[in-house]
């Protein structure tokens, strides 16, 4: 398989949150708005990184009867040092995605990527499949959340985009707009999908 | 007094906060196993259990060990391999001491170990400052909430299977309009505590 496959795998055909419909927990949770979407798209990507390459890395070291374990080490070792800086640097996006900074530990992308392709390549190709699948992801994640902030208050980025005339649907932000607008584009995925087979 | 602060604990934790459809805690058991009443049964007694105890864990381990060595940075990679290694030990005594429970959770312990919403309840009792008690319970809570929004979710499922729906809607995204509906019902308990 050629290395520009491992990077664009990931954004379009093996998109994890249409395609694969892994990690879905934060995509629900923090794509309330564009940028909460972002910042936890860039930290899923950094863990994804930094696991990728150390798996990927000590793949031959790791004895497989305990590999899971051992990937789980790894992974929540980058999500302490994510934590760290959100803390340190980003305290008001800290704020608002809260534990599902410390639950990117359990984000199934993560370990997901680490068994299927880190566990199994070398370290170039592996950093382009982390960098693809993060870009999915964080594509996915905008999407939703640019979407859900425009209906949802109105807004883009804090900024107002549609006017003072314009009434929000409030529920577009409330927990049961993500249920809705996540199925909806999943469903227009799959007939996406379904249409380009044809 | 202190009953009434629990059962609120309680109360929020099953109904106002429920940890599927308001806190978007384990979505993925949520969409894998409800296709099936009993699955979903089993899967939930499975949380309630694993929840309790992982409550009561991570709430000893954070308040004896990492808060008297000052090292609460430390907080999520040690309550992930506590979690990992409570289902494994679990399974263990289960499989040991009494086979009939072995055979109604056994499948479902060992996923178990990857559902956020273990490790989410970890964290929030340690976020939200619960005494040891208000943990357990607010362990107990999120396992039960859990369990009630999956039997609600698997039995409408069981009949989805006969409706006629959209092609490309079939499956994972008709789940998900769903649960928006069901959130919005919940929604209604909003109110219900005040926090």
């Amino acid at each position: 398989m050629s290395l520009k496959q491992d990077f664009t795998r990931g954004i379009f055909a093996e998109n994890p949150t249409f395609r694969l419909i892994l990690g879905m927990c934060p995509t629900l949770a923090v794509s309330t708005s564009l940028i909460n979407a972002i910042g936890m798209g860039a930290a899923t990507t950094f863990v994804l990184l930094g696991s990728n390459i150390l798996v990927s890395l000590f793949r031959k070291l790791i004895p497989s009867n305990i590999r899971i374990p051992a990937f789980i080490v790894i992974i929540a070792t980058f999500v302490t040092v994510v934590e760290l800086i959100m803390q340190a640097y980003f305290p008001a996006l800290n704020k608002s995605l809260g534990i599902f900074i410390p639950l990117i530990v359990v984000n199934c992308i993560i370990l997901g990527r680490a068994e299927a392709f880190a566990s199994k390549n070398p370290v170039f190709p592996s950093i382009l499949d982390a960098l693809g699948m993060g870009i999915g992801f964080t594509g996915a994640l905008a999407l939703l959340g640019a979407t859900r902030e425009i209906l949802g208050a109105g807004t883009i980025w804090g900024y107002h985009l549609l006017g003072a005339g314009f009434n929000p649907v409030i529920i577009m932000i409330l927990p049961p707009g993500a249920f809705i607008a996540l199925g909806l584009f999943l469903g227009f995925f799959n007939s996406l999908a379904k249409k380009r087979k044809m | 007094m202190l009953f009434t602060k629990l059962f609120i604990i309680f109360l929020s934790a099953v109904l106002v906060h429920n940890y599927v459809l308001n806190r978007f805690l384990g979505i993925c058991p949520f969409l894998g196993v409800s296709k099936n009443s009993s699955a979903a049964f089993g899967m939930g007694m499975a949380v309630i259990f694993v929840m309790t105890i992982a409550s009561m864990a991570t709430w000893l381990i954070q308040h004896y060990l990492l808060i008297p060595f000052n090292i609460t940075f430390l907080q999520t990679i040690t309550f992930i391999l506590v979690i990992a290694t409570l289902v494994q030990f679990v399974e263990m005594v289960i499989a040991k001491t009494s086979p009939a429970l072995q055979q109604a959770l056994g499948i479902f312990l060992p996923l178990i170990t990857t559902n956020c919403a273990v490790l989410g309840v970890a964290t929030i009792n340690s976020d939200s400052n619960l005494d040891f008690i208000g943990s357990i319970v607010n362990g107990l809570g999120a396992g039960v909430g859990f369990t009630i929004a999956l039997l609600l979710m698997s039995a409408i499922r069981e009949r989805l299977d006969i409706i006629d729906i959209p092609e490309c809607m079939k499956g994972i995204p008709i789940a998900f309009i769903i649960a928006g509906l069901m959130s919005l019902a919940f929604m209604g308990f909003t109110g219900l505590v005040s926090q």
